[in-house]
């Protein structure tokens, strides 16, 4: 077989990309006579977002119908080879560790049920914006989030198989205290006008912090073994990249149409920089002690992909527009020495009521922690992980006792400390209609004071233990309603998933 | 950060196909940095990255359609300015 050299062959007639693209999404657009534009719009000017040109949106992508289902159908085609090769030759064994598999627990319960969220929230953007380029970019969004939320299903079923915390994903998202984390936020952008759930999603989640929060994911699949969810994880960041185009273009889009857009959407990006940079809590904490082999720290993904990339390279560019880097982005910086900790702390307490397990970091763990962050772990955080090892090395494992105040924006619970002090803890409070609603940052009370009428009406779990709405008053009770099984939940050490994994891994090799 | 241009970057699925076009995006950028991380490529660039479609072709041999990037690309930083038959061409617009 001889290769051809490339400029010798003859090229198929096509027509050029551009004129591909054009022919096939705004010529097939019409104006209606027979209704009002306003009356097939209805949701596009309440807002208060001014459009005069809708030609004016551009998708780099160019994508068309047809080379979006070639596209597509190879990128599966390729997953699921993956997931048949791992499947049939027992790959779960070949994971670093169980307790690796927390993280993707916390991936099918948090994140799974937000691509089928995007997925439908994208199908009425279809229907909804006024431009055809637009629309059918949502339209390609819709299909690539239902595309997102099957395979991390069939991906991760396979782990169900033989570990805990995989049955009840769905009913989880949607009752149990930490999931309402990424459920609420989420359904704050679902319920906010087509503009703002293209800044909040699109743009802010999509664009601003993906990379935060997905490559970390799959990353620390590729290096603990999990190469399904290393592949969807890059198949489904391939998607992605055409998602943070559409949510650029989003904002480039309605900053240029008028002035009067960039003050309502400088308001958009505080307010979602700070509402996704906080549901990111979870990841930090993921990737700083979940991981059995731990790939970048919080902090250096941080500083990589959001200060270097985005407060680098994007506010530059935004700036030109008189966007400004978001409002509470410099607590977000001072904080990214501590995030992690304090967040996996909340979880490491409160593992006892999660579909998840947790355990202290050990000595070897510690130690990279401490390399990692030279300036508050050693100090502020290693005491406490030595102080459970000690409880735990006389047979005990310590646990918070009670239910623990929640933000009422972000939903986690209040032990975030001080941006510029990390041994006095955030607390703020407000009040609206004679009531006293607590908050976590300085970020999280902006929020709530800009829009109080919503965020009156969170729902925050603890509070609805106490009003009796989650299967009774006993922690047995209310762990049932949230579906959590034996074996689910509490710490790691001593686990079903363990004793398992210690089962299928016995120390003395055998004869193969 | 590094000097006045801003830096964009692009994120690879590291494959064996993505070599060939990692090989052609270096060629096509002499001051590109690369990163290897688990199972993926970043490559950097001050002020923008350009992919040729002939230099891909001619590092894997075969034809190739800038549409065939969609399957090799994780994530990126920058804007793409460019993306037609011939060229990708990814930075920071203002």
């Amino acid at each position: 077989m001889s290769i051809d050299k490339p400029e010798a062959r003859v090229r198929p007639k096509k027509l050029p990309l551009k004129q591909r693209y054009s022919l096939l999404t705004r010529d097939l657009d019409w104006e209606p006579n027979y209704v009002t534009r306003e009356q097939l719009y209805p949701h596009t000017s309440y807002e208060g977002i001014v459009v005069h040109d809708w030609d004016g949106w551009e998708d780099p992508f160019r994508l068309t119908v047809d080379a979006y289902h070639k596209y597509q159908a190879e990128k599966d085609k390729r997953l699921y080879a993956v997931l048949d090769g791992f499947a049939q030759s027992q790959g779960h064994l070949t994971l670093s560790d169980a307790s690796y598999l927390n993280a993707i627990k916390l991936f099918i319960q948090g994140v799974t049920p937000l691509e089928y969220a995007a997925h439908r929230h994208f199908a009425y953007l279809a229907r909804h914006l006024e431009g055809p380029a637009p629309r059918f970019a949502a339209l390609c969004q819709s299909v690539d989030e239902l595309r997102h939320a099957q395979t991390q299903i069939h991906t991760i079923s396979n782990y169900n198989k033989y570990y805990g915390g995989f049955h009840s994903w769905s009913k989880m998202h949607d009752r149990v205290w930490y999931l309402s984390v990424p459920k609420s936020l989420f359904d704050d952008a679902m319920t906010a006008g087509p503009f703002e759930f293209l800044i909040s999603i699109s743009f802010s989640f999509e664009y601003l912090l993906t990379n935060l929060l997905f490559v970390p994911f799959m990353s620390g699949a590729s290096f603990n073994g999990d190469m399904p969810t290393m592949s969807f994880g890059f198949s489904a960041q391939s998607d992605e990249s055409r998602h943070m185009t559409l949510g650029l273009e989003a904002i480039k889009f309605l900053l240029e149409q008028d002035e009067a857009n960039v003050p309502i959407i400088q308001g958009w990006i505080d307010k979602w920089f700070w509402r996704a940079y906080r549901m990111s809590a979870l990841v930090a904490a993921m990737m700083d002690y979940m991981l059995p082999k731990p790939v970048m720290s919080w902090r250096e993904a941080f500083e990589l992909y959001f200060e270097e990339q985005m407060l680098g390279g994007l506010f530059p560019d935004l700036e030109f527009y008189g966007i400004t880097p978001p409002k509470h982005v410099n607590d977000a910086i001072a904080e990214k020495d501590k995030l992690s900790h304090e967040t996996y702390k909340i979880l490491h307490n409160f593992s006892f009521a999660a579909a998840f397990t947790t355990q202290t970091p050990q000595q070897e763990h510690m130690a990279w922690l401490s390399e990692q962050y030279p300036d508050t772990f050693d100090r502020f955080y290693r005491p406490t992980w030595e102080k459970h090892l000690d409880i735990e090395a006389g047979g005990g494992r310590a646990f918070f006792q009670g239910l623990p105040q929640l933000c009422q924006v972000c939903q986690i619970p209040m032990g975030f400390s001080e941006p510029d002090d990390p041994a006095t803890p955030s607390l703020r409070t407000s009040t609206f209609r004679d009531e006293v609603f607590h908050t976590c940052s300085n970020g999280c009370q902006w929020i709530f004071e800009r829009e109080p009428e919503k965020y009156v009406q969170a729902w925050l779990p603890v509070h609805q233990i106490y009003q009796g709405n989650c299967g009774g008053p006993t922690v047995p009770d209310v762990l049932a309603w949230y579906g959590i099984q034996e074996g689910d939940n509490g710490e790691y050490k001593g686990s079903l998933d363990q004793q398992s994994w210690a089962e299928w891994h016995p120390t003395s090799t055998k004869e193969a | 950060m590094s000097g006045t241009l801003r830096q964009v970057g692009i994120d690879i699925q590291e494959s064996e196909e993505n070599r060939a076009l990692i090989d052609a995006i270096k060629q096509d950028n002499p001051d590109l940095t690369v990163r290897h991380l688990p199972g993926l490529v970043k490559v950097q660039s001050s002020g923008q990255i350009v992919i040729n479609r002939e230099t891909v072709e001619s590092h894997l041999g075969r034809e190739w359609e800038t549409g065939e990037f969609q399957l090799a690309i994780v994530s990126y930083a920058g804007n793409f300015s460019e993306w037609d038959d011939d060229q990708i061409i990814v930075k920071w617009e203002h």
